[in-house]
């Protein structure tokens, strides 16, 4: 059932997309975290959020 | 390849989850490293979880928006979109194959011995819907007489969060069990529903209901790590119809925002060396069958 590949392989070429899309969300982040954000993901973290898991 | 996605699963799955004293201190971790976001679903009030829900966290910070905007602070979310965005772009939906605990637990589910059941492909349209009205709109819309909105996904519908968090936390903290009314037998029958419906199907919710799931499907076309398909090579055999958990046709949608690149198709089916991992558009690795490798004469 298996076939050998003897064609010629094409030539592959690097996607550019997928940098252009993590660099845009780095710079998100990057804001996020200037405006002290983390901070606030932090402070919600540590404590038990009731209404999250539903018996608040 | 597969005993490896599994391991990076458990490994993943023990590294979110990691704090063990909970037993000893009844309540959640409460260290620095909850600063760093979960790359799966995984509910940050679990008690051993050691990183935050990026679901949970984007619900909470848009709920309180208008507060935080009264008080001067910018929480628009931008820091936690950016850690998924980053994510998304370097894996895509390749987090739910291999680094998401809730995911993980439907694969164990769906090993449990019973007869199989497709899911119906226009059910995959729920999770949109889901992210948009439960994690977006309704936490920014709908705000009580405080101007503070509610996280509507987790309070709702997440089950993860039911199994991470409401039932270890009662269980745990006895004063809790006052206060479980019809929310909690809402999110308890969902959850129920949800992972019975993992035993007959294959991954239930995250190809219909998760959010999350649903960000990372966005970056399908552009994400850095992906399946390729060398149509050259591909007969059209549908073998890799056959083992796909997330029912996608992969000969013929190779950029299907489902498919989760758990690499079934690719190591389990393909006979024709057509499909291959690439990064970037570079090959990365070619099936480990024996089989003629592409680029080696």
């Amino acid at each position: 059932m298996s076939q050998t590949s003897r064609e010629p392989r094409k030539k592959r070429t690097l996607r550019k997309a997928p940098f252009v899309v993590i660099t845009a969300f780095l710079l998100l982040w990057l804001i996020g975290v200037a405006t002290g954000e983390p901070a606030r993901v932090l402070e919600q973290a540590l404590q038990v959020c009731l209404s999250c898991i539903g018996i608040g | 390849m597969e005993a490896a996605r599994k391991w990076i699963q458990v490994i993943v799955a023990i590294l979110t989850n990691g704090s063990w004293s909970f037993p000893f201190t009844k309540t959640l971790y409460q260290g620095p490293l909850k600063v760093i976001c979960a790359p799966g679903l995984n509910c940050y009030s679990c008690p051993a979880a050691t990183t935050y829900c990026p679901m949970g966290s984007i619900q909470q910070l848009l709920g309180g928006l208008r507060f935080a905007l009264e008080n001067g602070q910018y929480y628009f979310g931008f820091s936690v979109l950016g850690s998924i965005g980053v994510l998304g772009g370097l894996f895509g939906r390749m987090i739910c194959g291999w680094a998401c605990p809730f995911g993980f637990i439907q694969e164990l589910l769906h090993k449990i011995p019973s007869r199989k059941f497709r899911i119906p492909r226009m059910l995959s349209h729920g999770k949109y819907l889901f992210l948009l009205l439960f994690v977006v709109v309704l936490p920014l819309v709908l705000v009580d007489e405080f101007g503070s909105g509610s996280p509507w996904f987790c309070k709702f519908v997440c089950p993860a969060g039911t199994l991470e968090a409401g039932i270890p936390m009662l269980l745990l903290q006895p004063n809790l069990r006052s206060t479980i009314g019809l929310l909690f037998l809402n999110k308890f029958v969902i959850m129920l529903l949800f992972l019975t419906w993992a035993v007959f199907s294959s991954r239930p919710f995250c190809r219909t209901a998760c959010p999350l799931g649903a960000f990372y499907a966005l970056f399908s076309k552009v994400r850095l790590i992906k399946l390729h398909l060398d149509e050259a090579k591909c007969t059209n055999c549908k073998a890799c119809h056959h083992v796909c958990p997330m029912g996608v046709k992969f000969n013929e949608s190779p950029n299907d925002p489902e498919c989760i690149t758990c690499l079934a198709c690719m190591n389990k089916a393909c006979q024709f060396d057509a499909i291959s991992l690439e990064i970037g558009g570079i090959p990365l690795a070619v099936p480990d069958r024996g089989l003629s490798p592409a680029g080696k004469p």
